[in-house]
């Protein structure tokens, strides 16, 4: 477990044994290997690339070829107990309505993303007037992916708008295991370097339906 | 367990010709049934003791059972050579491999030009229509006839795909993995318009005779040619057409006239003359007949993740290439959907290239990775021994 990854070994607390798990950009596979070795996890993938498909097939995995903007629309609702975003919210188009995919197919996502609003970002920005460049943000703006960075902050707000309830949230810093955080915390927006997210769908007091237009649970899309 | 033969060379390990005696009657969809058929194949490594290795190859529409081992008219190599033999993603040393010709084929297996039992003519138009569930009905018999419970996987492209996945919604007990490469869940408006014209360019030609061919000691071979000529620009893609040909021409270049002046004529024109060596034109008839029947969801009110239900424990595997106009991407996606909604197993990739539907047959490096890692990976959980 010493080679772990350490945003990995988070989820690996994360999910419960025996779960159903969709690892969104699994890339070679390394996650859903850990979580079916380590948690017995029932694990399936969806990676962009054609190589990384392959890998993870001569690991014994299931994963389709797809990305995350077009292709969750093909997984059925509630077909999964967990939906795992690993750094990748920030390079989707629409990253709003790849969360509401996350928590229509899974009963619970665990989403990480670098946090803008680390105290180093801030810092390049306001003293060198450059596009910060750090451990978690290594790319130069011109080839970077992420083209819808966010911070803690503004990702804590846009679960509230989506009436998505965080479960639970940690911090990253590079080599350091995770720290428990309340998101909600002005200081928590300066220190996490890279966040990670529990969240489920709000069960509403009143017991009405958050949103009315959600299918009742039918597998059959087709 | 008749007409198995020796083995020819060092990779086929048996096969021959199987023949069915008219109590074990071939049932078809079409409502009536084949009494006394027989089903060519040829088989490639050792079954083991406990019958767990096999691995059935399904062929494409002008393929056949030839699948590794040199063709007997042609001479060429097998077909899927890239793929099998000793060491490569279907290993003869650790599987048992198995090709069957396909019912209505004609290469060992029952088809129109096959004798028809009640008159001692051959079949011809009498031959009853055929469909992918009908070739699936009879290599599942065989399989049974090799002393096979349940296959370790069934393999196959473009047509043979669709027998992959016939067996999996038919057979899905005796199915452990499978494997559907350039394939669709039905046959699409333009893959039945352009089987149409290949049917067409036969019944055209006067040679054929209204089918009666055979008995009259004419070969439709005109008409033949050009249904092939008109499909095999479909199994390419306009950039593998133009990097092998563009405008070239033949020798002498221009003729004003109507000889192949281009390079890409004499290559349609050669593809066409020699089909005609080695294929019957009855058969390109009932088989591209039974691929347009082919739609799986029909029999599962429309729903193809219905159909999929009882497969849920089979490990899927599907294979597209971007290039392929024929069978698109898009139709391979509609299988993984309809698997991911039936709680199947399923993994997919879509491989670049650019060689278009013929790139399931030819060398391509990400295509033999996956399958080998899908079927390496399947094997482990299957318990066979490496």
């Amino acid at each position: 477990m010493s080679m772990v990854r350490e945003d990995f070994r988070e989820i690996l607390r994360l999910v419960r044994p025996g779960a159903r798990v969709l690892d969104i950009g699994c890339g070679e596979g390394a996650l859903l290997q850990l979580l079916t070795d380590e948690k017995s996890v029932d694990g399936r993938g969806l990676e962009i690339s054609p190589g990384g498909v392959a890998a993870c097939l001569t690991r014994g995995l299931a994963v389709v070829q797809g990305d995350a903007d077009r292709d969750l629309a093909d997984f059925p609702t509630q077909a999964f107990d967990y939906a795992i975003l690993s750094q990748t919210l920030q390079a989707v188009r629409e990253p709003r309505r790849v969360l509401e995919e996350l928590l229509r197919i899974a009963d619970r996502a665990i989403v990480s993303f670098p946090n803008f609003g680390h105290w180093r970002v801030r810092w390049a920005l306001m003293a060198g007037g450059r596009m910060p460049m750090t451990g978690s943000l290594p790319t130069p703006w011109y080839e970077t992916q992420n083209i819808h960075l966010c911070t803690v902050g503004d990702f804590v707000d846009l679960c509230d708008a989506l009436h998505v309830e965080i479960e639970a949230a940690a911090a990253l810093a590079e080599g350091r295991p995770a720290r428990s955080i309340d998101p909600r915390l002005f200081i928590e927006n300066w220190r996490a370097e890279t966040a990670i997210f529990l969240l489920n769908r709000q069960t509403p007091k009143d017991g009405s339906s958050p949103r009315p237009d959600r299918p009742e649970r039918n597998d059959l899309f087709d | 367990m008749k007409g198995i033969t020796p083995p020819l060379n060092v990779e086929e390990s048996g096969g021959g010709v199987m023949r069915f005696s008219p109590d074990e009657a071939l049932r078809l969809e079409s409502g009536g049934q084949l009494n006394g058929f027989e089903v060519g194949y040829r088989t490639y490594g050792q079954l083991n003791s406990d019958a767990s290795n096999a691995i059935l190859v399904c062929h494409a529409l002008t393929g056949d059972q030839y699948v590794a081992s040199p063709h007997p008219t042609t001479g060429k190599p097998g077909w899927w050579i890239e793929l099998i033999g000793p060491g490569k993603p279907l290993d003869t040393g650790r599987y048992f491999i198995i090709c069957t010709n396909v019912i209505g084929g004609c290469m060992g297996s029952t088809g129109p030009s096959s004798t028809d039992p009640a008159t001692g003519a051959p079949y011809g138009l009498t031959f009853p229509v055929i469909t992918i569930g009908d070739m699936v009905r009879a290599q599942a018999l065989l399989v049974e006839k090799l002393g096979i419970t349940t296959l370790f996987a069934v393999v196959g492209g473009s047509m043979g795909g669709m027998q992959v996945l016939q067996w999996t919604v038919d057979y899905p007990n005796r199915v452990f993995s499978a494997v559907c490469i350039a394939s669709a869940p039905r046959h699409s408006a333009q893959n039945i318009a352009l089987n149409e014209v290949g049917r067409q360019a036969i019944m055209a030609d006067p040679d054929w005779r209204g089918g009666d061919y055979a008995g009259l000691g004419t070969r439709p071979e005109k008409g033949l040619a050009v249904a092939r000529m008109a499909a095999h620009i479909t199994y390419l893609s306009e950039a593998a057409l133009q990097r092998k040909f563009g405008r070239e021409f033949q020798k002498d270049g221009v003729s004003w006239g109507f000889d192949a002046d281009f390079q890409v004529e004499s290559y349609l024109r050669h593809q066409g003359a020699s089909f005609v060596d080695r294929f019957d034109a009855n058969s390109y008839l009932y088989i591209t007949r039974a691929m347009d029947y082919f739609d799986l969801a029909v029999a599962h009110g429309g729903v193809l993740a219905e159909a999929f239900r009882r497969a849920r424990q089979v490990r899927f595997c599907v294979l597209s290439f971007t290039s392929d106009w024929l069978y698109p991407t898009t139709e391979s996606r509609d299988i993984v959907r309809a698997l991911n909604a039936a709680g199947a197993r399923v993994s997919f990739v879509e491989i670049e290239s650019d060689k278009g539907h013929d790139a399931f047959l030819l060398h391509e490096p990400v295509m033999e990775a996956a399958l080998s890692g899908f079927v390496a990976s399947a094997a482990k959980a299957r318990g066979l021994k490496s």
